[in-house]
């Protein structure tokens, strides 16, 4: 796929898979979090992104700690608890043509963050907003998170006695426009969603059940290893087309293949596993996760895709060139302005 | 009560003209802004100094709400304890404004309110608004807006203001609505002509005009504040609504487009974006900073508490960011509306940890602007936050100044490296056998070579954390690099000292004792040192427009047996900062502070002072 092989030590741009590493990571080993930074390194070693249109945002927590190790050439910031979307929404209009990554975690996104995940949602800035899931408090050393089921039993902490957030139906509900839920065992699809991400021109949310294996990982929580192998669903087979032209529709039994495209000619395609189920259903996308919750499943692929709202930047009249190149002429007014200013004033 | 004084045909034959001050009281929402801005206006254009204040509720509809003009033909702008003039709307406080009323002072208010009870020593001018309205041709929806007009009509009558002035500045407020414009000067028009018909004048006020505002402006801080920080290159603003600074971000949104959208492009140069709340709003604005933006906020105690925490981790970061602070009275929701000096400790030492702020402090609604491009080449000269502090006096009200002034140095924009700068900055360290870090100090001034997002140079990029972190922005819990990098801050803080605004100092004439204050106290403080020249206390004084402490405060202090520090709020923060910066000058302080929402007078200074000095 893609006009590079598997076996050249380069992609298109000239880089390798060196090019694109962090630092090495101090999480646990066997962190679901270490398979996202991978599939990070590997979908934009496969997409030909260079690491210098890339910026990386975090919170705080385990999975914030995460950007460090991807991306070394990129510019990145580790910003406050909950508060790396507006970190993310300031930096990226300092350069709209900058690929903007952010890397949170339940904790982060659910606790604190709620506020900031969903208004970043609604206000669909183009941003890349993975989501480590893993129930647990890690940093800290096995708290509750919001997304830890009922009842739930942790060592030091009890039962836990509230209901769960459910961060794919909070981003539904914020009216996000890219809504997927992965698993951090399953990473070839984890990649394709994340390069599905990294071309759609808005929010794309990816709910990424990454157990905690230190402090989370019994067999019957819906956040282990076990428990995601026994119960995932995918709902589709999901693979990201850079280029179009590669699509071979024949290849597939009539009628399982559905194909989106995105804003800029590449696409999404997606085959059907069993039922028929279409992503840019808003109201089908809610029933799939009330479902799923219903009926014990972890429910994997691109929930929902709406390719007809615009990007944030889109109402801001912004010029071609970076808004942080402007020269200073063209910050401060004229100096005969200033007498109509203040004429203004009475 | 004031004793009971029955005016005499002495203090009729004594007029006020151009000294005195003017209060509207009417119910918030009744659409009297524009009627009492009229008036003020008016005066402006009659040439008579003049400044006006809002005093209002935290509130949309039906609480009392205040409106008071001084006119003051020594262009004196500070606030004054006693009206000599109240045009009366509001049954419910009809009674309390009466006692405010000077003896012989006027009380012209609308007929259709009871007055149960009235001084003797006053003018009384019931107004027949509702049946003057009544012969007047206005939809119904908007009469009572409307009656407002009837009483600045009267009012016009009464202080001899010039009618053709109130309609310039009803043409002002309208633009080129015009039967708008006709509709309320009918209004105006009617209120005059009753009076003329049907008031007999007993008191002694009235204006004359004079030619002391031409040249001048009459503007809020606010404004003041965003135009300037337009003409200093503001590129994005999160913002969250909170009064009193509100406007501040709303004249932006305002002026933006007028003054920096390109000519040829006709696109923007700037983003603004209302953020969810205050902790977005300051996310927003410091990532906008980080990636190498002109970036500002405005807030209030409230919203500047929500912050602390990202400004603490911008000053560890060296994030440059503007956040001006139009102070309220707190603490908690305090008085929303009510104006207060009560941020300045919190806020030069905000955040948790070792830190401290670089402050400014603008006195006038010129400095607002100034300060507004200012804050923006220092924020980024030093990587740093600059809060600037204003207050909903400063900010909201309306002052006579003289115009703005174009910035007189180029846009600043500090030790930033793009792929040019950076490859040449690289060579030179070479030579040096180094490398270049984002916290390595390079020149030995505190202050790092930086580099933002976009700058595609391999190499050129860091991560920014509010973590612990060495020269080369690596992750580090080292004690001797954390020891080194928060001195380098301290440092970085010693540099920026050099460019910040300095005191302004304006000495009398065998002066003994010293006043020291700052922001909106001006006004009031300048106005009492003639007060008290009057009374044979010579004084001193100097305003402090920014922190960290310039040398020259020190000096003045030491020059001074004795030195009142002056401000609003209940314990004295100015003079805390002070003492814990001269432990040794504390002896010579002396706390003069108060905090009751409104904007000190001469005359409280002034008799504090007096008390105090003859003690």
């Amino acid at each position: 796929m893609g006009n590079f092989s598997r076996d050249t030590k380069t992609n298109a741009i000239g880089l390798t898979r060196e090019d694109y590493r962090g630092a090495p990571s101090t999480l646990c080993k066997g962190c679901g979090h270490n398979a996202i930074a991978a599939q990070i390194i590997a979908a934009c070693y496969a997409l030909n992104i260079s690491p210098e249109d890339v910026v990386k945002f975090s919170g705080i927590g385990c999975s914030s700690k995460c950007p460090t190790y991807f991306l070394s050439r990129s510019f990145g910031f580790n910003g406050l608890h909950g508060r790396m979307p507006s970190l993310a929404t300031g930096a990226l209009f300092a350069d709209t043509s900058l690929i903007g990554i952010g890397l949170s975690g339940d904790g982060d996104s659910a606790s604190i963050g709620m506020g900031q995940f969903k208004h970043v949602c609604r206000r669909n800035l183009p941003l890349v907003y993975i989501i480590a899931n893993n129930g647990v408090y890690g940093l800290t050393k096995g708290q509750f998170s919001p997304t830890a089921e009922k009842n739930l039993e942790l060592k030091r902490q009890g039962k836990n006695p509230y209901l769960p957030v459910d961060i794919c139906m909070e981003a539904m509900a914020a009216n996000a426009t890219f809504v997927a839920r992965a698993f951090a065992g399953d990473p070839k699809q984890l990649r394709e969603l994340i390069k599905a991400a990294l071309n759609h021109n808005g929010t794309a949310v990816i709910d990424v059940i990454s157990p905690c294996v230190t402090f989370h990982n019994l067999d019957q929580s819906i956040h282990s290893y076990a428990w995601g192998k026994k119960h995932e669903r995918q709902i589709h087979e999901i693979s990201f087309i850079p280029d179009r032209e590669e699509i071979v529709i024949d290849e597939f039994e009539e009628g399982t293949v559905k194909e989106i495209e995105l804003h800029d000619g590449t696409s999404i395609l997606i085959k059907k596993i069993g039922g028929d189920y279409d992503p840019t259903n808003r109201f089908q996308a809610f029933i799939m996760l009330e479902d799923a919750e219903i009926n014990n499943l972890l429910l994997t692929g691109l929930i929902y895709l709406d390719t007809k709202q615009e990007p944030m930047y889109e109402s801001f009249n912004l010029p071609d060139a970076a808004l942080n190149r402007l020269p200073n002429e063209k910050l401060r007014p004229a100096d005969e302005t200033l007498e109509m200013v203040n004429s203004w004033m009475l | 009560m004031t004793p009971v004084q029955v005016i005499t045909d002495e203090s009729l034959s004594a007029p006020y003209v151009n000294d005195f001050c003017i209060t509207f009281s009417t119910v918030n929402g009744s659409g009297s802004a524009t009627a009492n801005l009229t008036v003020l206006r008016a005066l402006f254009k009659m040439g008579i100094p003049v400044s006006g204040r809002n005093i209002f509720p935290s509130n949309i509809k039906g609480l009392p709400t205040w409106f008071t003009i001084r006119v003051s033909e020594q262009g004196y702008l500070g606030r004054l304890e006693k009206d000599a003039v109240v045009v009366a709307m509001n049954q419910k406080t009809i009674l309390e404004e009466a006692d405010w009323l000077v003896n012989g002072g006027v009380l012209l208010y609308a007929d259709h309110l009871d007055l149960p009870r009235m001084r003797d020593d006053i003018v009384l001018y019931p107004m027949p608004i509702k049946k003057i309205s009544s012969e007047l041709e206005i939809p119904r929806q908007i009469r009572t807006y409307v009656e407002n007009m009837i009483y600045v009509g009267i009012l016009a009558q009464v202080l001899e203001i010039d009618l053709s002035k109130v309609k310039e500045a009803l043409a002002y407020h309208f633009k080129e609505k015009h039967s708008a414009l006709d509709m309320n000067y009918g209004a105006v028009r009617a209120g005059f002509d009753w009076a003329a018909e049907n008031l007999v004048k007993k008191d002694p006020y009235r204006v004359a005009p004079m030619n002391a505002t031409e040249g001048y402006i009459l503007a809020d801080g606010n404004s003041a504040a965003a135009l300037g920080s337009i003409y200093g290159g503001m590129q994005f603003s999160g913002w969250y609504p909170i009064t009193p600074a509100t406007s501040l971000p709303e004249a932006l949104i305002e002026y933006l487009p007028l003054l920096r959208t390109d000519e040829e492009t006709g696109k923007a140069s700037y983003a603004i974006v209302q953020a969810e709340d205050e902790l977005s709003a300051i996310g927003m604005t410091i990532g906008a900073g980080w990636g190498g933006l002109r970036a500002m906020t405005a807030t209030s105690g409230p919203g500047l508490s929500l912050m602390a925490e990202y400004l603490g981790l911008a000053y560890y970061a060296e994030v440059p960011v503007v956040v001006w602070d139009v102070q309220r009275v707190g603490p908690s929701t305090g008085l929303p509306t009510r104006s207060a000096q009560g941020d300045l400790t919190f806020a030069h030492f905000m955040g948790h940890g070792d830190t401290q702020f670089i402050i400014l402090i603008p006195g006038s609604v010129r400095e607002c602007f100034e300060f507004g491009w200012r804050a923006l080449d220092i924020a980024e000269e030093f990587q740093t936050p600059v809060i600037v502090m204003s207050d909903l006096d400063l900010g909201m009200n309306h002052w006579l100044s003289k115009p703005f002034e174009y910035p007189d140095e180029p846009i600043k924009r500090g030790k930033v490296l793009w792929e040019k700068d950076f490859e040449a900055i690289e060579e030179r360290l070479n030579v040096l056998g180094k490398k270049w870090g984002r916290y390595l100090d390079i020149d030995g001034d505190g202050v790092p070579y930086r580099t933002v997002p976009g700058n595609r140079r391999i190499g050129s990029s860091y991560f920014a954390r509010g973590t612990g972190h060495d020269d080369y922005a690596g992750y580090s819990e080292d004690p001797e690099t954390w020891k080194r990098g928060l001195d380098r801050l301290s440092l970085k803080l010693e540099t920026a000292k050099e460019v910040l605004p300095k005191p302004v100092d304006e000495k009398m004439e065998k002066a003994e004792i010293g006043i020291i204050t700052s922001g909106s106290t001006y006004p009031a403080v300048e106005e009492a040192r003639d007060l008290l020249a009057k009374k044979g206390i010579r004084t001193d004084y100097l305003r402090i427009r920014a922190l960290p402490f310039t040398d020259e405060v020190p000096a003045f202090i030491c020059n001074h047996e004795k030195t009142y520090v002056i401000e609003t709020n209940r314990d004295g923060q100015l003079k805390q900062l002070l003492t814990l910066e001269f432990p040794d000058l504390a002896r010579d302080l002396r706390k003069l502070s108060k905090i009751d929402g409104m904007p000190l007078s001469a005359a409280w200074i002034t008799d504090q002072i007096v008390v105090k000095e003859r003690d």
